[in-house]
């Protein structure tokens, strides 16, 4: 479990994060959403560790992350898995390479044994015939795969995904969604993901976090966000037409 | 206000420098990082080096010959002018400006692209020293960059000989006499000791403007010409130092 009190984080007289205090559980997919500009990478960013907040505590299972010396949050890291927006798979190497990268650097396992880890994990993100491919030679949706490969081939105890839908169409996203929900409740991990996609919410949104100019606004279920009346709340989600046609059809039934 | 901007970027600088040796990458991994960088620093300007050397060697024979028009001066000055500007200026210092340029933009721009897409926050997040993983290596690869110098010194006074002699301004024996006079070993010293400072800078000024480098593809260009123009600047300024102080 990973538990957020009362985070503030200012980049100049700009306050980003206005005193965030929530918990992501394990073994759920647990979802920060809002606008663009409502501090969601931010926060993300400093569960990662790469920005230090202000003030408030981070925990992960008890650990304080601002209580823990460089080789400790290096120690930690290496519990981590991340799929960044774009990827961030490494140009110069072959997605078996990509995926192999924390297990060279971080085990002590065989060339024999890395392989078979390797091919283990590529085959559950469904690539095929990908091994000896470069990043550029592969499309959005398969590079996220890699991505998601890469960050649950050592086993993480966490893991973080910033915006994995966005470049993908909606097909391909559905399908990264529950892959990414399936290893969470498969491998027990704590899983958050930073998104603005209602689609993500809907299928996969065990936990949803919900921001609004730095403040939490909302938390919830994927149940609970339709019931809602959190003006915030209902006028992000509402802003897609989609959910207005299903608030609507929902009330009917209420009815 | 511009004299702390430059002020925090050599602080930062060095600070970079200290985090490279920090928490170094596992052997097995750096093994394949270092003759990675030994391939793409070293063995792919080796081209360039040899054919500039070469022909810049012969121009500087030439243009000495065309300068010595009193006859009472010796032809074989023509050789000793070669081997003095090559060995001592020409190599050392104009190769490691030209390299600034080959070698710098393409480590800025490596880096700086990472960078751009995110690869150092995924190194970073993985838990391995960004620095070390990606400077570190360039470092030890350019351990040989002596070695490219002492091929461009090689090729600069064969350009020399071969423009001397068979543009008929001189005679073998008169260049190879004139290579050979008042040779001072330390000379040979003091173009190497240049180059491994060379080197060092070579290496790291330019990873410094691509692993802080900020924006995206754009600036990734920006980031690689001012790389060029600082290491172009410090090689220049440490030439000056270098040479006031084992020299002079």
């Amino acid at each position: 479990m990973i538990e957020v009190r009362n985070v503030e984080k200012s980049f100049g007289t700009a306050k980003v994060l206005k005193g965030i205090t929530t918990t992501f559980d394990t073994g759920k997919t647990n979802l920060i959403i809002g606008q663009s500009g409502s501090g969601k990478t931010v926060l993300l960013k400093s569960l990662l560790g790469i920005h230090t907040p202000d003030s408030g505590i981070i925990s992960f299972d008890g650990r304080v992350l601002s209580q823990m010396d460089s080789d400790e949050r290096r120690e930690l890291r290496t519990e981590i898995g991340m799929v960044f927006q774009g990827s961030a798979l490494f140009d110069s190497m072959t997605v078996e390479e990509n995926v192999a990268f924390p297990l060279k650097m971080f085990t002590q396992k065989t060339p024999a044994e890395i392989k078979e880890r390797v091919d283990f994990v590529i085959d559950r993100v469904n690539l095929v015939n990908a091994h000896h491919k470069k990043p550029s030679e592969l499309s959005g949706g398969m590079q996220k795969r890699v991505a998601i490969a890469r960050a649950i081939v050592n086993n993480p105890r966490y893991l973080f995904c910033d915006e994995p839908n966005s470049g993908l169409d909606p097909k391909t996203s559905i399908v990264i969604d529950n892959l990414i929900h399936e290893i969470t409740v498969e491998y027990n991990i704590t899983t958050v993901i930073n998104t603005h996609d209602m689609n993500s919410v809907m299928e996969i949104g065990d936990k949803i976090v919900f921001l609004k100019e730095g403040i939490l606004a909302w938390e919830g279920t994927k149940k609970d966000i339709f019931k809602t009346d959190n003006e915030a709340v209902t006028d992000f989600v509402y802003s897609s037409n989609l959910f207005k046609k299903i608030r609507k059809s929902q009330n009917k039934e209420d009815i | 206000m511009i004299l702390l901007r430059y002020l925090t970027h050599i602080g930062r600088y060095f600070l970079m420098i200290r985090e490279v040796f920090v928490k170094p990458t596992k052997w097995s991994v750096m093994r394949g990082l270092i003759f990675k960088e030994i391939d793409d620093l070293v063995i792919d300007s080796l081209g360039i080096v040899c054919f500039i050397s070469f022909f810049v060697g012969g121009v500087v024979s030439i243009q000495t010959a065309l300068n010595l028009t009193n006859p009472l001066i010796p032809k074989y000055l023509i050789g000793f002018a070669t081997r003095q500007s090559v060995i001592l200026e020409f190599a050392p210092t104009f190769i490691s400006i030209i390299m600034a340029g080959k070698m710098g933009s393409f480590i800025t721009s490596s880096i700086g692209t990472m960078r751009v897409t995110e690869q150092i926050d995924a190194l970073e997040v993985m838990g391995v020293n960004s620095l070390n993983y990606l400077v570190f290596p360039k470092m030890v690869a350019l351990i040989l960059y002596p070695f490219v110098i002492g091929i461009s010194m090689f090729l600069g006074i064969l350009g020399g000989w071969m423009g001397g002699v068979y543009g008929g301004f001189t005679t073998s024996a008169q260049f190879i006499q004139g290579i050979q006079t008042e040779f001072i070993p330390f000379h040979i010293a003091y173009a190497f000791i240049k180059t491994i400072m060379f080197a060092f800078l070579l290496a790291t000024i330019p990873s410094y403007h691509g692993y802080y480098m900020k924006g995206g593809a754009l600036e990734v260009g920006k980031a690689s010409t001012v790389s060029f123009v600082w290491t172009s600047v410090v090689v220049i300024l440490s030439n000056y130092i270098l040479t006031q102080l084992l020299l002079a």
